[in-house]
């Protein structure tokens, strides 16, 4: 099983990056969502699959499954959705503002 | 639970509060809210005053980090109570100016606050014990010193002053901090007393003389010696309250405290003897010097601040050798020294602080310090004149002011040291005497300046914006408060001496035994000697001086202004940034694609190389968990639809492909027994969809991705190196096996925590910490999506900065 | 946002009485978290799912009034009581942020472990309402 997942998130892993490399910001921030769900995945994958039972200790017997990476990805699930919230919201106000959405319209201020 | 640990919070407490109060009470000055903090902590100190005169010291210590051995530990004596009471007694004083000097006009609710903050850094550095936190509280002062001198924040002249003040501080703190590594490497502490302690066995170690250059580099930097002087005159862009309090009374007093604490550890070195009392002559020389040709009264108290500084902190050099003899009645005389600089340093803090109010009075009552608009003032400012004729004097070293006390006891000692034959001194020792002579010459000269130019002499009342007038009563109250100690202490010295210099003594002279001995009976006259010649000579050679001000004056044309450090500084800064500017604007030309480019390819170069360099990678499926048919659909379909996105014609599908590829996900979550995560995973997808529908109501609809075909080339050869590097490293890394996982520990979540779901035990409690700063996170993105909505700059305004 | 004029009646109805029942699963959620599935993030993601359902069967106006809270200041609130909670140890002397737990006979209840891990999760269950709630009507309230 392990095998199989990996090679999904291979594939997740390398449609994100095409996406991110894209000239639409909508589409890099497809990416950067479709990047964050490989990584939940390949956190799980990392602690064993399968490996035991659900780890609550009143529900279910020795062996659990391993609990520490589940509290990682919870944790990455919430901060990416947030994050994902910002850059959304920060795309449009650009958009707003500058007049497109283009990146290589958008290349840096009078500054750099 | 009371204890020197609250002294140093209860600032920070209040200053939390003071925007609050600002709102309430409008119609009250903020600052008679917070003038009760320091007089309260003036007052608790000062019942502490007997006992530590006795010789009790009081320390307490809250565990901070114990594994590292940082501990919140403070530790009152003699030494810092001098210190705390400045910092309280002088605060105090300075609140009360500055309530009459700032008017309801100015954002009084973040002075306040930043003043605060100070204080209690400040406190913080004077009585932590632990060198970390000693540290921490160092730079909170360079920090809020910052932002009040940059507190009139729309004049450019602030901005460069505060930013040069931080630059050049900051840099000596992080020399210091390497100083105190390198201490805590030798010894094995972090704790002060300790260090005292132990010291002597690693006189020898590789690390004691670099560590001792570094820590004087952090105490010298803060109290401006010379090379770093330049950042305290553009520091009097600060309002006065804060030039008087911290630019002369007491931020630049840390050095000298950091110099004093660290005499018991590093003075026993002939290097630290020479290096502190040679800059400090150096300082004491240059200040003095410069400080005559000032026309701006503001600039020439800080020149004269800084030669000041030069003197105690030479002072502190100079009593350092008397570590070479141990105890015995001939160094008791070198002893004098380090005495004579704790008196000065009580002494300069009373009359500068003078100074600089009735400089802040000019400033307030009649529009400008120039000395050249000034003049005539006697008659018509009675009671200024009279502090700054105080002020000034006591300055000079005349009688009877305490400048004088201290001033003769400056001259004893580097009459003193001429003395002794160590260290090479019988050949280099006349230069002390001798530039202390001079510079004191000079500071008599600047001394008269103050009083002549400003307010003898004729009027000009043309030249002013306003008329004169005397300053109103309450703005005269703080300065004559400090006037009355100039004389005071002039007249009963030994209080001050046997109360609080005293056991001041023993904590830089720990091996010392009885201070009783040290502490001399300070006196006005000691019959004629030295001093009393060398006073006289100051007196007619510098009033000499005083009248042909003119004739000599041209001798300052000689310093072209290109080869000052002040250029120095403005050169290197303006370099580094050009410089960086051609090295940078080689890679960044603004394309984000670009940018990213650089972050994969990096990626598979290092990850992929090294993992094909290495020969790591290892393939093993016998320890894989079986899997069905329904998986490998759902396998199946995540591809697909991770796939399609690629291709996707309108925005909407993309999203929902998204949608399905969340879902899925959240489907796997329950087949690989995480109930948690597919419940939350479940929430966030949906939430995330709506989001992403919101936004799009908002944005234009996406149009066919027309890159060049080279460039999409690329990007799928990128894209699927970046893909195969994440499944050989995921491969080999679920082969592992060379440490066993920790898991085993939060099994025990029923007994450790209480809780039976061990994925919550270990969110909330195990690893509570990540889980607030996760909310911190998320605090600040929400805030940040509401002010970008919410917050829109009209398309007149234009940027700040440039104006 | 358009409202939709044909399902509208569908939705207001339904959403009247599945919001309180959300609502009431979120709480579930929320005090069930230590042992069993839940906790302080679910709890608060579907507390704040209702209100967005609330919001996409009626308009801004109507929930604004409803729920007359600022929710940056609920937020706020809740990162404050996550971060608290860590300095309340510290008043007991022990390292911050330790939590502990104790045995109790509640009336009703029987016995009751009552924990601080169950103020910490408050905390973080205010931050996310605050935050999923701050963001979706900050959006919505841009208009086009």
């Amino acid at each position: 099983m392990e095998t199989l997942i990996i090679m999904l998130i291979g594939i997740l892993v390398a449609v994100a990056t095409y996406l991110i490399l894209s000239r639409n910001i909508i589409r890099i921030i497809l990416g950067t969502a479709v990047f964050s769900h490989a990584v939940h995945l390949l956190i799980l994958t990392m602690g064993g699959l399968k490996n035991g039972s659900v780890p609550l200790l009143k529900e279910a017997e020795a062996p659990y499954t391993d609990a520490l990476p589940q509290a990682l990805i919870l944790t990455a699930i919430v901060i990416s959705f947030a994050v994902t919230a910002f850059i959304l919201v920060l795309a449009y106000r650009t958009y707003q503002d500058v007049g497109s959405d283009d990146l290589d319209v958008l290349r840096g201020t009078k500054d750099e | 639970m009371f204890s020197i640990n609250f002294v140093i919070l209860i600032p920070f407490i209040v200053a939390a509060l003071v925007p609050f109060l600002y709102r309430r009470y409008k119609r009250i000055h903020v600052g008679w809210f917070v003038l009760f903090v320091p007089i309260t902590l003036f007052v608790i100190l000062a019942r502490l005053i007997p006992s530590v005169a006795s010789g009790k010291t009081y320390v307490h210590t809250y565990e901070w980090i114990p594994t590292l051995d940082f501990n919140f530990t403070t530790y009152l004596d003699g030494l810092s109570m001098i210190f705390a009471l400045l910092i309280t007694g002088v605060g105090s004083l300075v609140i009360l100016y500055s309530i009459f000097y700032l008017s309801a006009k100015e954002s009084l609710q973040h002075f306040y606050c930043y003043l605060l903050l100070f204080m209690g850094a400040m406190l913080g550095v004077v009585f932590s014990d632990n060198l970390m936190v000693l540290y921490v509280f160092w730079e909170l002062t360079s920090v809020s010193s910052f932002l009040l001198i940059a507190f009139w924040n729309h004049r450019k002249a602030s901005r460069l002053g505060a930013q040069k003040a931080m630059l050049i501080t900051v840099s000596g703190g992080i020399a210091m901090l390497v100083g105190f590594i390198m201490l805590h490497t030798m010894t094995g502490s972090f704790s002060i007393r300790e260090i005292i302690t132990t010291i002597s066995e690693f006189t020898d170690h590789d690390l004691f003389i670099p560590a001792m250059i570094l820590v004087l580099l952090g105490a010298f930097t803060k109290s401006a010696q010379f090379p770093f002087h330049i950042w305290l005159p553009d520091a009097m862009e600060a309002p006065t309250p804060v030039s008087a309090y911290l630019h002369s009374a007491t931020m630049v007093k840390a050095g000298i405290y950091l110099v004093a604490r660290f005499t018991p550890v590093f003075g026993t070195d002939e290097l630290w003897f020479w290096v502190v009392s040679i800059v400090g002559m150096i300082t004491l020389f240059w200040g003095s010097f410069n400080a005559v040709r000032q026309t701006d009264l503001k600039a020439l108290l800080a020149f004269s601040t800084i030669s000041q500084l030069g003197l105690i902190m030479s002072l502190l050099g100079l009593g350092s050798i008397a570590l070479q003899f141990g105890y015995s009645s001939d160094s008791i005389l070198y002893t004098q020294a380090t005495f004579a600089a704790l008196f000065h340093l009580i002494n300069h803090s009373t009359f500068k602080g003078a100074l600089f109010m009735v400089v802040g009075i000019l400033d307030h009552e009649l529009g400008t310090r120039d000395i050249r608009r000034l003049g005539g003032l006697m008659t018509l400012m009675p009671f200024t004149f009279t502090v700054a004729l105080i002020g000034s004097l006591s300055m000079a070293g005349l009688p009877p002011f305490n400048g004088f006390l201290s001033k003769e006891m400056f001259f004893a000692a580097t009459v003193h040291i001429m003395e002794l034959d160590i260290f090479s001194l019988p050949s280099f020792g006349m230069i002390f005497p001798v530039v202390a002579w001079v510079a004191s010459v000079f500071t008599f000269v600047y001394c008269m300046i103050i009083i002549f130019k400003a307010f003898l002499g004729k009027a000009q009342p043309e030249k002013l914006d306003k008329p004169i007038h005397e300053a109103p009563i309450g703005m005269l109250l703080a300065p004559m408060i400090l006037a009355a100690l100039v004389v005071g202490i002039f007249f009963f010295p030994n209080l001050l001496g046997q109360y609080i210099l005293q056991p001041a003594m023993s904590s830089i002279y720990p091996t010392f035994g009885d201070t009783a001995d040290l502490t001399p009976n300070i006196s006005a006259w000691h019959g004629i000697n030295p001093e009393l010649l060398m006073t006289i000579g100051v007196i007619l050679v510098g009033a000499l001086l005083f009248k042909f001000l003119k004739l000599w004056k041209p001798i300052y044309g000689l310093f072209s202004s290109r080869y000052t450090f002040n250029a120095l500084y403005n050169y290197v800064l303006a370099s580094s940034v050009s410089g960086s500017n051609v090295v940078t604007n080689r890679y960044m030309n603004g394309l984000l694609r670009h940018y990213l480019m650089y972050i994969f390819l990096f990626f598979i170069v290092a990850v992929g190389g090294y993992l094909a360099y290495s020969g790591a990678f290892s393939f093993d499926m016998s320890t894989n968990a079986p899997f069905n048919v329904y998986e490998v659909c759902l396998v199946a379909i995540m591809a697909v639809a991770a796939l399609s996105m690629l291709f996707a014609k309108s925005r909407i599908t993309a999203t929902l492909l998204n949608g399905v590829l969340g879902y899925s996900i959240a489907i796997f979550f329950v087949i690989f027994r995480a109930p948690d995560l597919a419940l939350t995973q479940l929430v966030v997808e949906s939430v995330t969809t709506a989001l992403f529908l919101l936004a799009f109501s908002h944005l234009p609809e996406w149009k066919k991705e027309n890159l060049p075909k080279q460039t999409k080339v690329i990007n799928g050869i990128i894209s699927i190196a970046v893909g195969l590097v994440v499944v050989l490293v995921g491969l080999s890394v679920m082969d592992y096996n060379q440490f066993d996982t920790i898991s085993s520990y939060f099994e025990n979540a029923y007994e450790l925590a209480g809780g039976a779901n061990i994925v919550n035990a270990i969110l909330g409690d195990f690893r509570g910490f990540d889980t607030m700063l996760e909310v911190v996170v998320l605090f600040i993105a929400g805030l940040g999506v509401y002010s970008m909505i919410k917050l829109r700059a009209k398309k007149e305004d234009e940027n700040i900065e440039d104006q | 946002m358009k409202t939709l004029k044909i399902n509208d009646v569908i939705l207001r109805t339904i959403s009247r009485i599945v919001v309180f029942i959300i609502l009431t699963f979120g709480v579930y959620l929320f005090l069930s978290g230590h042992n069993t599935p839940g906790g302080g993030f679910i709890g608060g993601l579907v507390l704040a799912s209702a209100i967005v359902l609330l919001y996409l069967s009626t308009d801004i106006e109507t929930v604004k009034k409803s729920l007359p809270m600022d929710f940056k200041y609920v937020a706020a609130l809740g990162v404050l009581l996550a971060t608290f909670t860590g300095f309340g140890s510290i008043l007991f002397g022990v390292p911050f942020m330790s939590q502990t737990f104790a045995y109790f006979e509640l009336p009703i209840f029987g016995e009751t472990e009552l924990t601080t891990v169950t103020i910490f999760e408050a905390g973080v269950a205010l931050a996310v309402v605050g935050v999923v709630v701050t963001i979706i009507l900050s959006i919505s309230e841009d208009g086009g």
